[in-house]
């Protein structure tokens, strides 16, 4: 976010960026250090709070999205003013103090209006305008295509076949129109299951292991009751389960606790009876619903945001908020379906309740264990844009509590894996952190809507852009030095020991600079790579015009005994495209070089939370 | 006496050893007077298994049958379990290694037997002398001086017998500054910050008792460190009331009456009761893989072991420039400003912690495990080493060596075949007659190939002040050492191995690119040279 910056000195925004409003001496107090507060000036544009701090020696701009804004608080009038406090769902806390009552209220009250939008088109996406061309723009809606996805792991084959049967929403308004299903299911099966099952979300694949052909499917909770039964629905599982002829049973797993579960039969809603369904075996894994995940996560914040706490006060807070309990159920649950699919080679449906969120979490989870594919930057992709249909983002309800946690889990606990498995993922902690921006940011279609339908009534693909082509021209930075490719590592067994899991300081104290490491070994590691780019084309270059040159160098520190084994295990290339190149066979290497993407895309698309200027390297 | 005697079974076949993450190996067991081994005895893929019985802190034993079992909690917190056949064999391989881990002189322990295998290029012994130490600070400064006052250790029997003093105090004052002070540890320089030249002292408490005695000597002493018209702190790790409350005894604090222009702060550091409880308790937490969350970070919170953590970073942050009392406690956190004012490497820092006297032999008798708790047992040099580690982490390009070193001290504390952490303090050291008889600890760290293994690829020299966050999300458990023996490691042994390659292999390049340019430099002169004859 450092890049670019130069484009607003002096505040000189691009022309949607028109400022609506300016208060001058605006104090922003520094939540976690007693340093004195800053002072300067607040802005308010049609999309963004932006800050300019006059009193730092550098120039510092904190850029605030209204649609990050959960909520705008005035605290009682203080000695410096009147405090307005500001909540963003990226858990970035402003806490500003404004001289004049007035200046304060129009503040608030602007913020309250910016920060609920209420008919979709006054969403950014609608207005966010990077100056791409339309085919452009199309070629970026098409970079993740699921259809592809489907084709890795060798579908359509014998047992899964990809059917138009949804294309008018018949049988699942919430499905897209193209969904995988077992070929052995009848048109009559699919519609019968559908009505047994809660807004008739079947059974449908999610996840294929193409060496042992055992599948992830998801699904809706059926509507069984104390006593409903279905053959369609029966005859959908057995053909789910015959689609995997190397399994004699599958697993139902159910992830909601079991007293949950049981409180829905009462609804005509509940669980499937072993009795009723030929050869599965049912379990449930007890991941808590939404609203305790909610205040789980309210819990986690404010013990975040606690002044000075002693270790005590966070540890406990910690434990009692829940937050990692959470965390450690949802790693077990995808570590669970990992190890059903890969060692039991039994297939595994999962539902929760109307397998919106929680499902198509531990599904996601449990394929990114599975496969190193959803490991790298379009693998990732693919899968949460697979965690977007039936994704529930409240953006235009305004009302913060619509807001899901699950998403913040998920991410969560890729950054858990990171940490157990440094080498194995092609990006880097920015990336998932950028991808969690922008599921609230509206800024990109991507997250929009609640489900394909909703997605082509508000035409998202033809009024709004896609996130992804703007995050992969952003590689360099947002990528892992320590991959070590593709083949590197096949499945990842997680230890899920409680001592496993670490607070994520960089998630929830993200904008508390100090609370950081000061060094960045990340910024290290990514200068290393670029450096080694121009430096092999440095090396080659000048080899070139060294023509007579042949035989060992004669310099100091890199004797040719010396630079043989260091080459042979040289850091990899990204992508995994194979070993790294020894140091002599330099012109080769040209093609390696990196380019730099354009700035201007990239300014436009910053976000914007917070713009400090350089690396948080202040030391003393 | 013969170790043989407390062998009675020097061998037992068909011993299964069980460690966490490792299949269980079928083998022999040796025992000999400082050592357990294992060997699987296979051809193929043979395991073995040294351990130190002087790292072994506590030991357990059932039956079922014939079968015995013993179970062997070390100071490096490894558990393993040997499964032994035979119930006398078990009972006396059991009762000897009991023996040989507790042995009572300090002579039999093992740095007094080994007979190194490498080739010693430096002897460590020498590494570190105050005397090049010092000729270091003649450069910069002339207010201080060495003093021998110490010579036969008839002042202070607990520090060396060489300290730097401030220049203008004679040996005669230095005497009476030492019966002014608790155990004679009158203050001497700790540390000297070059670039403003402040200087950190250390001491004990002054013996002021209840009536308030004073020492002129003392004071001049300390204020002869100060500059005209400056202020220092006195940093006391004891909260107030203790200070007070041990007037009683003799001893107490310095008046600010009597030292105007010091102002004294007290930063409490807890008792080593407390914190060998607190390790123990942590221990205990880690070790047990029955928790769930909640329980889990329940027992941490309860150790209490990341609040002495946190407090040790403040004291240390605190103590930028300070003089203070309690020996031990002082100890690690004399070195730990000395972390916080300058990346040096720790050796040299540990030198400092070495002759001003940490009595490691009493701290680290004992480790987490064992029963026989003693008062004066403490794990304050692991405390220390983690504040390192915890400092480490926030400023990784800052420290020539990496977390490895931090663990082979931690370790080396504990059980070592080198002699460096035996004796309480310089006196004791020298009547063992240490540096004759034993092999220094740095004798063998300070050789390419060991210290390239413990060395941070990061490492940038800067000589910044660092000033960690001590905010409590700041602060992490110390895996490396805590869940050592409790997860894989294979995983971030790569991250690591990968990191050191990366930054190899950029350096290796722009070496390569280096003496590329300056060949063609080279040629372009000599180009150049043939031009210019060519032209007239």
């Amino acid at each position: 976010m450092s890049s670019g910056k130069s484009a607003w000195r002096g505040l000189f925004l691009p022309e949607q960026h028109l400022v609506t409003l300016s208060v001058e001496n605006v104090k922003l107090l520094d939540r976690y250090a007693n340093r004195k507060a800053a002072t300067g000036t607040l802005y308010l544009t049609a999309t963004h709070l932006i800050y300019v701090d006059a009193s730092a020696e550098v120039r510092k701009e904190t850029w605030i999205l209204h649609h990050h804004i959960s909520s705008v608080e005035k605290l009682p009038l203080t000695t410096a003013g009147y405090p307005l406090l500001i909540h963003c769902k990226n858990f970035h806390v402003a806490h500003f103090v404004i001289g004049q009552e007035r200046d304060c209220h129009d503040v608030f009250t602007s913020l309250l209006k910016l920060s609920q939008p209420v008919k979709p088109e006054e969403l950014y996406a609608f207005s966010y305008n990077p100056k791409m061309s339309k085919e452009n723009r199309e070629i970026g809606w098409k970079l993740i295509d699921l259809k592809l996805d489907y084709q890795r792991m060798g579908i359509p084959n014998d047992y899964w076949e990809i059917t138009d049967i949804n294309k008018d929403y018949e049988v699942c308004s919430t499905y897209p129109p193209e969904i995988v299903v077992p070929r052995a299911a009848t048109k009559a099966v699919v519609m019968g299951s559908s009505r047994f099952r809660s807004r008739g979300r079947i059974p449908v694949l999610s996840y294929l292991c193409k060496e042992n052909n055992a599948a992830l499917c998801r699904c809706s909770q059926p509507l069984s009751g104390f006593s409903a039964r279905c053959l369609e629905d029966e005859q959908m599982l057995q053909a789910i389960r015959e689609a995997n002829p190397g399994s004699p049973f599958m697993y139902v797993v159910d992830t909601r606790p079991k007293l949950n579960a049981m409180a829905n039969r009462a609804a005509g809603k509940g669980y499937e009876n072993e009795d009723n369904y030929e050869n599965i075996r049912f379990k449930f894994i007890g991941i808590e619903n939404i609203h305790v995940m909610r205040s789980s996560l309210q819990k986690l914040l404010e013990v975040c945001e606690m002044k000075s706490p002693s270790m005590s006060d966070f540890l406990t807070g910690l434990e009692n908020s829940g937050w990692l309990r959470h965390i450690k159920a949802v790693m077990d649950a995808g570590v669970f379906l990992a190890k059903a699919v890969r060692e039991e080679r039994a297939s595994v449906l999962v539902h929760c309740s109307d397998g919106w969120d929680r499902t198509a979490q531990v599904c996601s989870l449990a394929s990114l264990l599975l496969d190193p594919f959803y490991r790298t930057f379009k693998g990732f992709m693919v899968r949460t844009s697979w965690n977007s249909p039936g994704k529930k983002c409240g953006h235009l309800d305004g009302d913060p509590k619509e807001v899901s946690p699950v998403f913040t889990q998920f991410v969560e606990c890729v950054w858990q894996l990171m940490q157990q498995f440094p080498c194995s993922f092609e990006f880097n902690e920015r990336f998932l952190l950028e991808i969690h921006d922008h599921v609230y940011s509206c800024q990109f279609g991507n997250f929009l809507g609640t489900c394909h339908k909703e997605r082509e009534e508000l035409r998202i693909f033809e009024k709004t852009h896609s996130l992804w082509p703007f995050l992969l021209q952003r590689k360099q930075e947002l990528r892992n030095p320590l991959y070590r490719g593709f083949t590197a590592y096949k499945e990842l067994q997680p230890n899920t020991l409680p001592f496993s899991f670490q607070f994520w300081c960089g998630m929830y104290n993200r904008f508390d600079k100090g609370m950081h490491p000061k060094q960045c070994v990340l910024d290290k590691l990514l200068s290393c790579m670029s450096q080694k780019v121009t430096l092999e084309d440095n090396a080659s270059e000048l080899e070139n015009k060294l023509p007579f040159f042949d035989g060992p160098l004669p310099s100091e520190g890199c004797s040719s005994s010396k630079a043989g084994p260091a080459a042979a295990k040289g850091p990899r290339q990204d992508c995994g495209e194979g070993a790294a190149p020894g140091l002599s066979n330099g012109p080769s290497l040209g093609h390696q070089k990196h380019k730099e993407s354009p700035s201007q895309l990239r300014d436009l698309h910053k976000l914007g939370s917070s713009a400090e200027d350089g690396k948080a390297q202040h030391q003393g | 006496m013969e170790f043989a005697e407390l062998i009675k079974t020097p061998r037992a076949d068909n011993v299964v050893l069980h460690r966490p993450f490792h299949a269980a190996v079928e083998g022999t067991l040796c025992l000999t007077g400082h050592h357990l081994i294992f060997s699987s005895r296979r051809h193929d893929n043979a395991e073995e298994l040294w351990l130190l019985h002087s790292n072994i802190d506590s030991i357990e034993k059932r039956f079922v049958g014939s079968l015995g079992t013993i179970v062997i909690k070390c100071k490096d917190l490894r558990i393993i379990q040997l499964d032994i056949p035979g119930m006398e064999e078990c009972l006396n391989i059991a009762s000897s290694i009991e023996a040989l881990s507790t042995l009572d002189s300090v002579t039999l322990m093992y740095p007094f037997f080994y007979r190194p295998m490498f080739e010693v290029v430096e002897d460590g012994w020498s590494s570190f002398l105050l005397e090049q130490e010092f000729e270091h600070l003649s450069s910069v400064t002339n207010e201080w001086r060495l003093s021998c006052v110490n010579k036969e250790f008839s002042v202070c029997p607990s520090y060396p017998p060489v300290v730097i003093v401030p220049k203008s105090i004679d040996d005669d004052a230095l005497r009476k500054v030492a019966l002014f002070r608790h155990g004679g540890r009158f203050p001497v320089l700790s540390y000297y910050h070059k670039k403003n030249g402040m200087a950190m002292m250390r001491s004990s408490q002054p013996l002021t008792g209840t009536n308030g005695r004073r020492c002129k000597e003392d004071e001049k002493l300390i204020n002869a460190t100060l500059r005209s018209g400056r202020r220092g702190f006195v940093i006391d790790t004891r909260p107030l009331a203790v200070a007070q409350q041990a007037r009683a005894k003799g001893g107490g604090f310095e008046q600010e009456v009597h030292y105007p222009q010091w102002r004294r702060i007290h930063k409490y550091i807890e008792r080593f009761n407390i914190l060998q409880e607190s390790f123990i308790k942590l221990v205990e937490a880690c070790n047990d893989q029955s928790h769930n969350m909640d329980r889990w970070l329940s027992k941490l919170e309860a150790s209490n072991w990341l609040t002495h953590i946190k407090e040790l970073l403040t004291a240390a942050c605190l103590a930028a420039q300070c003089i203070d009392s309690c020996m031990d406690r002082k100890s690690s956190e004399v070195l730990f400003c000395h972390m916080s004012s300058h990346p040096v490497f720790l050796c040299v820092a540990l030198s400092g912690s070495h002759q001003a006297g940490h009595p490691f032999q009493q701290r680290c008798a004992q480790s987490a495990y064992s029963n026989s708790k003693q008062k004066w047992e403490a794990p304050v040099f692991l405390l220390f080493l983690e504040c390192v580690w915890q400092i480490h982490r926030q400023f990784p390009c800052s420290f020539e060596f990496n977390e490895q070193f931090l663990i082979m001290l931690f370790e080396h504390a504990y059980a070592s075949q080198f002699g460096t952490f035996l004796g309480n303090n310089e006196n004791e050291r020298a009547k063992l007659k240490l540096p004759q008889k034993t092999m220094s600890l740095w004798s063998w760290v300070n050789r390419p190939e060991e210290l390239s293994r413990f060395q941070n690829p990061l490492y940038e020299a800067n000589s910044l002040v660092i000033w960690p966050s001590v905010a409590p999300q700041s602060l992490q458990l110390w895996e490396g050492v805590f869940l050592r023996w409790n997860r894989p490691s294979k995983f971030l042994e790569e991250a690591e191995e990968e990191r050191i390659n990366i930054i190899r292999y950029n350096k290796e390049l722009q070496a390569k690119v280096n003496a590329l340019r300056r060949q063609l430099a080279e040629l372009e002169t000599e180009e150049d040279a043939r031009e210019e004859v060519e032209v007239p």
